[in-house]
Parts: C-alpha cells; sequence; structure tokens
C-alpha cells in the first residue's frame, strides 16, 4: 500500500532523498553547537581567555550558518519532494479513473473520488514533508546527542536511556488505550453530523411535523455523547505534558546531583560539560515529543493513504481482447441468452435470459416501468458493462471481440444522466467528432432540433455553457447531448429516455429527421412516453428483466396487456403532463 | 494532515473584515470566559505556576554552578549537605509544577470540549428555528460544513492554541523578569534579536500568503475539473474522451504543483531560520556574556552567564511557538465568524396567539379538553375583552388575492384566490416553476405573503401560531426526508407517542404493511442517512404513512407520487385515497391522471390561476387543460 504511493514520488526521488540529508545536517549542527558551548565555558570564560571566546564563537557562528544552510535546503527539497509527490499522485489516480469501466465507476461515489482526489491527498502531501523533515531529524537528535552524551561522561548519560525507555513505554501505553476511545469519539461524530445533515435536508419535515424540540433535544443528546468521548479520550492525552515534565525534572536533579558529585570528588565531569548535559537532555525528550506527534499525524494519514491505494489498485473490468477487431460491418443486434446483473451475488439477475434481434437500420422502441432494466438492456451493446453469460453481437460479431474505442465510437449512447462540459456549444458537440467541421455541426444540430435555439442565443454556437450546462433548460439539454452523439455518425444510435423534457412536437420532429436523414443508422430510443416509441419499427417490451414481449405497434396493441395499460393511460383516457411540454420546466 | 497550516485562508482581507475577525475573537473569549469562568481563572493561575516552577529550575543551574560547585571546588570541601538541601528545596518546586501542569491540561479538556458542545448545541437550536428561507437560499455543504470544518478549527483554537499561547505569553513574561534581573545589557540584545525574528516572520508569512493564495486559487480550479469530469465519467467514456481530459487535467495539476511548491517552500523555511536566528543569538549572548564577565564589568558572573544562556532559549522558544500558532488562530477566527454567523441569523418569528386545542362538546357548547378527541379547535383569546373562545377546526382554506414574491423584485405569485371547503380536494397543475409549490408553502407559512390574505376557518393565518397551524396540516413532498431510526421511529415522527398498534394501522392505511412486513426485521429495520436502502415508492409509503399517524384535517401532496412510474404510482395512489378521505387535500402534481377526481383543479402557469373548475369543466372549456389532457397540445 505505502509502496504503491512511494512508486509515485519518480522524479522527485532526489529532493526526497536530498531533504532528510540536509535535515540531517541541520540537526548535527544544532548537536554540535552545546559542544562548543562547553568549550567556551570551560576554556574561554573560566580561564578568563576572551581570545578563546571569539575563537569558538566564531565557529559557533559557522555552525549555525550551515545550520541555516541545512534547514532552508531542507525546506525547499522538502516542499519540492512533497508537492511533487501530490502532483504526481493526483495525476495517477486521474489516470487510472480515466481507464475505469462503468462497472469501476459504480463502485465509487462521485464525492468519494472528489475527496480522494483532494483532501486525501494534501493529507498524505502533509504527512509525507513531515516524514522527510521531522520524521528524520527527530530521532538523528536522539542518536546524536545520546553519543555526545556518553562521550562526555557516560555514567550520567545512562540516565537519558532510562529516561528515554521510561518515555516510550508511556507514549505506547497512551496510544494504546486511546486508540478506541478515538474511534469511539469519530463515529459518534459521524452520527452527529449525519443527523445534522437529515435535519438541514430535511428541513421541511421538522418544521411541518413540528418537531424542532424533538429533534433539538436528540442532537443535545448527540452532542453531550461527543463531549463524553472526547473528554475521556483526552484525559489520557492530558498527562502527557505532566509525565514529559516528571522525567525531564527527574532527569536535571539527577544530573545536578550527581554531576555535582562527579566535579567535586573525583573531577571526570566540569562545569562546562555538566552544561552541555542538561542541554542534551532537553533536546532529546523534545525530539521524542515530536516524534510521537509526527506517529499521530502518520496514523491519521494512513486512511487517506488506504483511500488512494483504492483508486491506484482499481484494475478496470473492461480490457480489449488479444486481437482486437477495428471495423464494425454493420448496424445489427443481437441478443443471445443474455444474463447480467450489477450485484453479483445477488438471487436474481437484473438482465434474465434475453434474446433479441434487431436488424441493421431499423429503428426500436423500448417500454416498461421504472426498474425493468431498459437502461441495462442498451448498456451491454456498447460494452458500458458486460454480460455475466450468453453474448451480445454487433454487426455478427461478439462486442468482446472489438477494441473498445472502435465499438464505442460505431456505437453512440446518449445516456439518460446528459451532463454537458463547461465550454462553448461548439466545444461540446465536437466531443462527438473533434475535426468536424463547422458544417457538420450545425446539421447534427439539426438533426436533433437544437438549432433552432442555438442561433437565438447571442453568441450562437459560441454560447459558453457552465458547468454542468445549468445554463440551458432540460429540454436543450437533452437536445445538445442528441446532436453531440450524432456528430459521431454511429451505426448504432442509442437514446435512453434522452427527450422527456422536450416538447411532444419537437420530439417528433427528431424522429422525423432521424427516419429521413439517417435511415442507415439503427436506432433504439427508450422512453416513458409512449408516443416516443409507437411509431417505431419494432418495440421491445421489458418488464423484471426479461423481454415481455417484442412487435410493432400493432401487434403489441392486439396481445400485450403492459402496452395496452399504458398506451391507454397516456392516450385514451387521456394524461398529459405539463412538464413535457417543452422546456419551461427546469428552469 | 487537516491541521496544516492553510495561510491561503488567510490574507486577503480588507481593513473591516480583519477588524470584524479580532472582533469576533473577543465573542469567543468571552463565550468561554462566560460560562467558565472558575476554571478559567484556576487555569490562569496553575500555568503561572507552572511557569514560575519551571523557571525556578533553571534558576537553580546558576546556584547549582556559583554556589555549590564552584566554591565546593575552591574550597576543597565535601560537604553536600547544603546542595541536598537545595535539591531537596527544587524537587518540592518541581513537584508543585507538576501538578499545576496537570492541573490546567486537565480543566482545560474541560473547558474546551464543553465550548464545543455548547457552541454546537446553540447552532443547533437557532437552526432548528430558522426559517425555511435560510435553508432554500444557503447551500447545504456550506451549513454542514460550519458544524464539521468550523468547528473543528475552533476546537484546535481552545484545546491547543488557547493554553499554549497562554503558555508562552506567561513564560515569555516571567522569563524576561528573570533575564533582565540577571543581567540588563544582555536581555537588550536578546530583545533586538526577537525583533529581528518578528520582521522575518512578518516577511516570510506576507511573501508566502502571496503564493498560498495563489494555490488556493490553482488548487479551486483542479477542484472544480475534478468534480467536473468525475460527474461526467460516463460521458467520458461513451465518446472515449480519456486522452483530452487527461491533457486539460495535467495542465492545472501542472500549475497546482508549481503554487503548492512556492508557497511551502516559504512556509518550510521560516522554522530553520528562526531556530538559527535563535543560535545566532545564543553565540552573541555568549560572547557579549563572556567579555562581561571575564572583566566584571556589570557584575555578572560565570554561573549567571550560564543560567542566562538557558534563559535565552526558554525565551525564544515560545515566541517562535506562538509564531506557529498564528496560522492557526486566523483559520479559527474564519471558523468562528461562521459559527457566530449562524447564531446570529435572525430566526423565525411568530406573532401569532390562537392556538389549537383537543375539543370535545359539553352542553352543546365547545369546550377544550385534555384528551385527544378527534375533534380539534382554534383557541381564540381576545385580549380587548378578555374573553377566550373556542372554534372548531374544520380545513376551510380561502386565498384572497395573494401576491408572493421570494425576493422582493420578483414577484411569482399574482392576486391568487381561490377556496377550499372541508373535505375537497383541491388540485394544482402546470409546469415547474409556475409556482404549485409556492402556493403551499404559504398556507403552512414556510414563506409570508406580500399582499392579500389567507384565512384558515375563517381566521387569518398570521394570527395562528405557526406550530399549531402546521400541526393541523400534513405534508407528503416530492423528496422523501426519512430520519436515522427504525421504520416505526419513522411512522411515529407524525404522532411521537403512537403506540405500536396505531403505527400498524397507519402502515395498513398507506399500504405499506406488506413491504415492512418482508423486511427482515419487519417494523424495527434501521435505516439509515435518508432511507437509501429502500426503494423510492417504499419511501414514498412511509411518508404517507407518517402523515396518516398524524392525523391532520389539512393535508397537502406535493408530488408526492411523481418520480414513481404510472404502474407503480397506482399501488401508492390507493394509500393516498384512503388518505385523503373526509380531509380537506391540496394535490400538487404535474401528471394529470394523479388529480383527474379532484373537486377543484387550478391550471397554473407563471404564478397565475389560469383556469378553475372540475375535470369535466375544464374539458368543456377547451383551454389548455383539455389541450393537455386530449393529448392535442401544440403549444411549444
Amino acid at each position: 500500500m505505502v509502496k504503491k504511493i512511494a512508486n509515485e514520488i519518480k522524479d522527485y526521488t532526489l529532493p526526497a532523498v536530498l531533504t532528510p540529508v540536509f535535515m540531517i545536517l541541520e540537526v548535527a549542527m544544532e548537536m554540535f553547537i552545546p559542544l562548543l558551548i562547553a568549550d567556551l565555558v570551560d576554556k574561554g570564560i573560566s580561564v578568563g581567555n576572551m581570545h578563546e571566546v571569539y575563537a569558538i564563537g566564531a565557529q559557533m557562528i559557522v555552525c549555525a550558518v550551515i545550520g541555516l544552510f541545512g534547514g532552508i535546503m531542507g525546506g525547499v527539497l522538502g516542499s519540492k519532494a512533497s508537492a511533487g509527490l501530490a502532483k504526481n499522485l493526483r495525476r495517477k489516480m486521474f489516470e487510472n479513473i480515466q481507464t475505469f469501466s462503468f462497472e469501476n465507476i459504480d463502485k465509487y461515489s462521485t464525492a468519494g473520488l472528489v475527496t480522494r482526489l483532494t483532501t486525501d491527498v494534501t493529507n498524505v502531501q502533509n504527512a509525507f514533508i513531515m516524514i522527510l523533515r521531522m520524521g528524520f531529524r527527530a530521532p538523528v537528535t536522539v542518536i546524536v546527542a545520546m553519543i555526545l552524551s556518553f562521550r562526555i561522561n557516560a555514567r550520567l548519560a545512562s540516565i537519558f536511556l532510562i529516561a528515554m525507555i521510561v518515555i516510550l513505554a508511556f507514549m505506547l501505553l497512551v496510544m494504546a488505550k486511546t486508540r478506541s476511545l478515538f474511534e469511539t469519539l469519530m463515529k459518534r461524530y459521524d452520527d452527529l453530523n449525519a443527523s445534522v445533515q437529515e435535519n438541514v435536508t430535511g428541513i421541511r419535515v421538522v418544521k411541518a411535523y413540528v418537531r424542532e424540540i424533538f429533534e433539538k433535544s436528540k442532537f443535545i443528546k448527540g452532542s453531550q455523547g461527543i463531549y463524553e468521548a472526547a473528554t475521556s479520550a483526552e484525559k489520557l492525552i492530558a498527562l502527557t505534558t505532566p509525565v514529559m515534565n516528571f522525567v525531564v525534572y527527574t532527569c536535571i536533579i539527577l544530573i545536578s546531583w550527581l554531576g555535582a558529585h562527579f566535579i567535586v570528588l573525583d573531577g571526570t565531569l566540569t562545569t562546562g560539560e555538566l552544561v552541555s548535559l542538561f542541554s542534551y537532555c532537553m533536546n532529546i525528550l523534545m525530539s521524542l515529543m515530536f516524534f510521537a506527534m509526527i506517529f499521530v499525524m502518520i496514523t491519521m494519514s494512513v486512511a487517506s493513504v488506504r483511500r488512494i491505494a483504492e483508486v491506484l489498485d482499481e484494475e478496470t473490468t473492461i480490457k480489449n481482447g488479444p486481437n482486437p477487431i477495428y471495423e464494425v460491418a454493420d448496424g445489427s443486434i443481437s441478443f443471445k441468452d443474455v444474463v447480467f446483473g450489477y450485484n453479483k451475488t445477488a438471487e436474481r439477475p437484473v438482465l434474465d435470459h434475453i434474446n433479441i434481434d434487431i436488424k441493421s437500420g431499423e429503428t426500436i422502441g423500448v417500454l416498461g416501468g421504472t426498474g425493468s432494466a431498459k437502461s441495462t438492456l442498451v448498456s451491454m451493446i456498447s460494452r458500458l458493462y458486460d454480460v455475466d453469460e450468453g453474448e451480445v453481437l454487433v454487426g455478427g460479431v461478439n462486442v468482446k471481440d472489438y477494441d473498445v474505442e472502435t465499438i464505442r465510437n460505431e456505437v453512440s449512447v446518449v445516456l439518460q444522466n446528459n451532463v454537458l462540459f463547461s465550454g462553448t456549444i461548439a466545444e461540446n458537440l465536437r466531443w462527438g467528432d473533434k475535426n468536424a467541421t463547422d458544417e457538420e455541426v450545425r446539421h447534427a444540430a439539426k438533426l436533433a432540433c437544437a438549432d433552432e435555439f442555438i442561433e437565438k442565443f447571442p453568441q450562437g454556437y459560441d454560447t459558453y455553457i457552465e458547468q454542468g450546462g445549468t445554463n440551458v433548460s432540460g429540454g436543450q439539454r437533452q437536445r445538445l447531448c442528441i446532436a453531440r452523439a450524432l456528430l459521431k455518425k454511429p451505426k448504432i444510435l442509442i437514446l435512453d429516455d434522452s427527450t422527456s423534457a422536450v416538447d411532444t412536437a419537437t420530439d417528433a420532429n427528431i424522429r422525423r429527421a432521424f427516419r429521413e436523414e439517417i435511415p442507415g443508422t439503427t436506432k433504439l430510443i427508450i422512453a416513458q412516453r409512449i408516443s416516443s416509441v409507437m411509431d417505431a419499427d419494432r418495440i421491445i417490451v421489458m418488464d423484471d428483466g426479461k423481454v415481455n414481449d417484442f412487435g410493432t405497434h400493432e401487434e403489441l396493441m392486439a396481445r400485450n396487456e403492459i402496452y395496452k395499460e399504458v398506451y391507454e393511460q397516456q392516450t385514451g383516457a387521456g394524461s398529459g403532463d405539463f412538464d413535457k411540454t417543452e422546456e419551461g420546466g427546469e428552469n | 494532515m487537516a491541521r496544516g497550516p492553510q495561510p491561503g485562508a488567510v490574507s486577503a482581507l480588507t481593513k473591516e473584515q480583519k477588524a470584524a475577525r479580532r472582533g469576533v475573537l473577543g465573542r469567543l473569549m468571552k463565550y468561554i470566559g462566560q460560562r467558565y469562568t472558575a476554571q478559567i481563572i484556576v487555569v490562569v493561575i496553575c500555568i503561572f505556576i507552572s511557569v514560575i516552577c519551571n523557571a525556578k529550575g533553571t534558576a537553580f543551574m546558576q546556584s547549582l554552578i556559583d554556589d555549590y560547585i564552584v566554591p565546593m571546588v575552591n574550597s576543597g570541601s565535601k560537604d553536600f549537605g547544603p546542595l541536598a538541601g537545595a535539591i531537596g528545596q527544587l524537587i518540592a518546586f518541581y513537584a508543585v509544577g507538576i501538578a499545576a501542569t496537570f492541573a490546567f491540561n486537565w480543566i482545560m479538556i474541560f473547558v474546551g470540549q464543553g465550548t464545543l458542545r455548547d457552541l454546537r448545541n446553540e447552532m443547533f437550536e437557532k437552526m432548528e428555528d430558522l426559517p425555511i428561507r435560510y435553508f432554500d437560499t444557503h447551500a447545504h455543504g456550506d451549513v454542514m460544513s460550519i458544524y464539521t470544518n468550523d468547528i473543528d478549527t475552533l476546537r484546535q483554537m481552545i484545546s491547543q492554541s488557547f493554553p499554549q499561547i497562554l503558555n508562552s505569553a506567561v513564560t515569555i513574561v516571567t522569563v524576561f523578569v528573570y533575564m533582565l534581573m540577571l543581567s540588563g545589557p544582555l536581555t537588550a540584545v536578546t530583545i533586538g534579536m526577537v525583533l529581528v525574528i518578528t520582521l522575518t516572520t512578518r516577511f516570510l508569512a506576507g511573501t508566502s500568503g502571496k503564493y498560498f493564495r495563489k494555490q488556493q486559487k490553482a488548487l479551486g480550479a483542479v477542484n472544480g475539473n475534478i468534480e467536473e469530469i468525475m460527474n461526467g465519467q460516463k460521458v467520458v467514456k461513451v465518446f472515449c474522451h480519456e486522452e483530452e481530459v487527461m491533457e486539460k487535467f495535467n495542465e492545472l495539476n501542472e500549475n497546482l504543483y508549481d503554487n503548492a511548491y512556492r508557497a511551502n517552500r516559504l512556509a518550510n523555511i521560516l522554522g530553520p531560520i528562526n531556530a538559527q536566528l535563535g543560535n545566532v543569538n545564543y553565540v552573541i549572548c555568549a560572547i557579549v556574556g563572556g567579555t562581561l564577565a571575564i572583566n566584571g564589568w556589570t557584575g555578572l558572573t560565570l554561573g549567571a552567564l550560564v543560567s542566562f544562556l538557558q534563559f535565552t532559549r526558554s525565551f525564544i522558544m515560545p515566541i517562535m511557538q506562538v509564531s506557529q500558532q498564528f496560522q492557526s488562530i486566523i483559520l479559527a477566527m474564519a471558523g468562528a465568524e461562521r459559527v457566530f454567523g449562524l447564531i446570529d441569523e435572525e430566526p423565525e418569528t411568530d406573532e401569532g396567539y390562537v392556538t389549537l386545542v383537543n375539543a370535545c362538546e359539553k352542553n352543546g357548547e365547545l369546550t377544550e379538553c385534555e384528551e385527544r378527541t378527534g375533534m380539534w379547535a382554534w383557541k381564540h383569546f381576545h385580549k380587548a375583552e378578555g374573553t377566550t373562545t373556542y372554534q372548531k377546526l374544520e380545513g376551510d382554506i380561502v386565498f384572497d388575492d395573494v401576491d408572493f414574491a421570494y425576493n422582493p423584485d420578483k414577484t411569482v405569485l399574482h392576486n391568487i384566490k381561490l377556496f377550499a371547503t372541508p373535505g375537497q380536494k383541491i388540485a394544482f397543475v402546470g409546469a415547474t416553476g409556475a409556482g404549485k409549490t409556492t402556493i403551499t408553502n404559504l398556507i403552512n407559512r414556510f414563506y409570508d405573503i406580500a399582499d392579500g390574505k389567507i384565512r384558515y376557518d375563517g381566521i387569518n393565518v398570521n394570527k395562528i401560531k405557526k406550530a399549531d397551524l402546521r400541526r393541523s396540516l400534513g405534508i407528503v413532498l416530492q423528496d422523501t426526508h426519512l430520519f436515522t431510526g427504525t421504520i416505526a421511529d419513522n411512522i411515529r415522527y407524525g404522532k411521537l407517542n403512537a403506540s405500536m398498534d396505531e403505527v400498524i394501522a397507519a402502515a395498513k392505511l398507506a399500504n405499506a404493511d406488506g413491504f415492512i412486513r418482508r423486511l427482515p426485521k419487519g417494523y424495527d429495520t434501521v435505516i439509515t442517512g435518508d432511507g437509501g436502502n429502500l426503494s423510492q415508492g417504499q419511501r414514498q409509503l412511509l411518508a404517507i404513512a407518517r402523515a396518516a399517524i398524524a392525523d391532520p384535517p389539512v393535508l397537502i401532496l406535493d408530488e408526492a407520487t411523481s418520480s414513481i412510474d404510472t404502474r407503480t404510482e397506482k399501488i401508492v395512489q390507493d394509500g393516498m385515497d384512503k388518505l385523503m378521505h373526509g380531509r380537506t387535500t391540496f394535490v400538487i402534481a404535474h401528471r394529470l391522471s394523479t388529480i383527474r377526481n379532484s373537486d377543484c383543479i387550478m391550471v397554473l402557469d407563471q404564478g397565475r390561476i389560469i383556469e378553475r373548475g372540475s375535470h369535466e369543466e375544464l374539458i368543456t372549456e377547451g383551454g389548455k387543460y383539455y389541450q393537455l389532457y386530449t393529448g392535442k397540445i401544440q403549444n411549444a
């Protein structure tokens, strides 16, 4: 997992390696200074030798300058390495997401992917620079200070060793004890946030039922729960500073007492060395504190690392076969005993043994209630999902044998969830064919009955579409999406409920244009509205994942209950629908 | 980490904004101070004690060398008695210091967490009382982020920065006094260095702030791009547009890297520079102090110099720590501003005084009674005469020439006139945006009208207490909002003290009993979030059951079945019909089949009622309704 992340350091390996080196340089200088101070006190001040004081002082300044150099280089290179890692991680994830199949995409929520690419990467970036700079600094400080202390006086230095062990043991204990407490706390936070979320989105229900007081008392209970969990977790943390102080103070007292004895009794220690030992004592214990902090930060970023690695590890479920075919003969489609389910462990598949044959150039309507698997059925054709059993043939060849890009270019799908991207209308339409001439773009727009409203915009085809296409109405968006799909000049065109916000007249015009202008293209039209499908060559009636019936309007009227019922509901007894009478909607 | 400094949020502020932020900080301090006065006093005292004890220890090093070791070495004495006494004293000081440190850390936990709890509770309580307008005009994500991000910045400030700064400030002051006592000239040298450190910090923080702002902007661009592409990922796949999308992303990503690198570079070298300036200060003090000590000027002794050198470190360290807390304080101020912003929002006003009470007839007179009788009355207190009258709740609603605007400059409803007599079913049809939902928002006073009058059983709705008004109206909305809890809890939302039998009866009425029983745990099935594990139709049925158990005399069904296909709708419709029986009902729909059997249908167009009448009447009229209903529509 960590290796996966580390792989992305790539071209920033040099700064990543050099950062700790410079940090060590900085630490070495910092450690060296107390030694010089000891000399300064002993050889200079104690014997009244100002010459020595200047000489040693100069050495100290040199050390400070070298230390400064190390520190600055460490800071600069560390920033480069961490910002670089973040950039590479974002790119790698984004790249991998681009290879995702629909099945892969379904596994993640949009918000989840966005968080991984942003917040999680930032977390890793911060943890990484922390490791590079402080992660090396703290242990090196401890080791160097320890060695120098031992050189001065091994007996006194061993006090540090004991102190260190005591502190490490204490920190481990606190971490072990607090972990489960913090987990409880996080869980309670999540619950409380969920409750706030419910209240913010469902405020109309709360107010309509006059449940403000009920919700408040619920919230206060949850809030109190957090207070209790947080305080009990922090109580242990609050012990840290007093315990650290206790250990430091004990060290100082022991060093003072024993040090005085060594100086006075056997002269194995000088006053200068005693002062240095005090410095090292502080250095060691402070570094341990730092180390504990870094450790906490790293633990916090582990969750982010896991989430990023998850995306990086995700392998696309749809790939080209060994010898892909780059040519699609015609627009004929056939389903041979196709079984498919989104959830492979589900008891019943979503598509249940589907058998259909569609001739090239036919117009096919698809009708059925919510959840009858209409959209699922058509997503098999351009291999948005792979079938579990059976096979789907396009132009007489199993779709799995085609090059993925080829089949998707020949089978143009207008998805139910229409999305336009920020950019001009022309740019959006050219998604279908980036080399299309202005004339071709306009022609496609005309076929989709989009030209009429585009021309009314002051900037015509250069009108800028806002992110998510919020500045055009639902009906306009649908027509732009159809035009975009037409520009591909596909052999098969699939409209998945793509004219629901378009009024009936325009809807009819679009279908007429299809019939007259692109007769050779096989057209599949999924719709809720019976008028959108009744003039198709044949109509598939889907029910509960099965093909309930397949035939012409007349045949279905004569024999199919579902079809007849829907027809009567929508036409016979009259069932208009205000929102389907053109754009007014959406805005 | 979430805690990492993000100075980007900091800088680009006008003077007024900066002043406002400082004000917010003062308010936060007051908020804490008022609630935890005693605790804060104890904390401050404890911090003082702990700092002084710590300083005592540092000062001890002076006397250790000057008063004990050097004299002993010089005199050749081996009597450690006096030293033992001094160390004993030191131990006592340290013990007190540790106790004080422990005490203030311990107390701060409760002060910090307690303050956060109080703020959270106050925010939520205020939020629940805000008018619907607030929720309609604020992005839900923004509101949520006050509870998560902003409170989090406060947590860091209260529990970390606040004690840290207090500690540092006390340390700086005490150490300063000690330093001054030891040597005036050396103190002056150190102060000079502190000035240098402050200036470099300001310069570097300022410059890096500029890049942090650029970084935030670049980050915003990358986030926006990611969000757009992730949202349309399926379209990208369908059009095989992966490479083009990558190209754009790489460009933005590279720009982000560039700014992030520059900004962090400056922020990261600040620490080393300050640390080395501290070291330089140490050297200068050593040289100056050495010169003074050797020449015996200013009476500085060797021991005093050693002590002083220790003190310079204890002096400069807190100054660096405070500068590191700077960012987190600025972030917390921005957070506190939003937290108090929410708390300060104007709550929903309610000047109504007519209340809804359970009623019963006694001797042909309508009076108030304790238990639920299934009969309600409006309790009307007349101030002038000092009398109370009761009026039976019928469900008679009249709109008299009502105008309404969400924004004063754009009227969305014009001259709406309508009357619904008890038990009638009134329908509103029209395209989205025609003003259907707005009308129902006015009945329950989610919004207040601009002109005209709405009367409920002859009483102006403005005179009715909002809570009582809303209790008398049941609403089923298009988006079914359920709450985390069991199915039974969710149905009981309509009547908190309902018995299990009542819950089941309501579910049966809504045709929900069947599917609920098929769930693994039946009525005790816990639904999470917004009922994601139930189908749209099932959630709708639960919402109907919830309205049914409340048993309100008036019902508002706002597109309650719109996202269900026509076949499923039939099942739901049965439940609805049973529910509507005997109640005044307002139905909103864009699907005509839903409203065919209404007593009166209002056809709305751009905020005006353009046609009204029963289904038959409207068909005969041959207007827009007729066109829609017969499918002979050519009105694009």
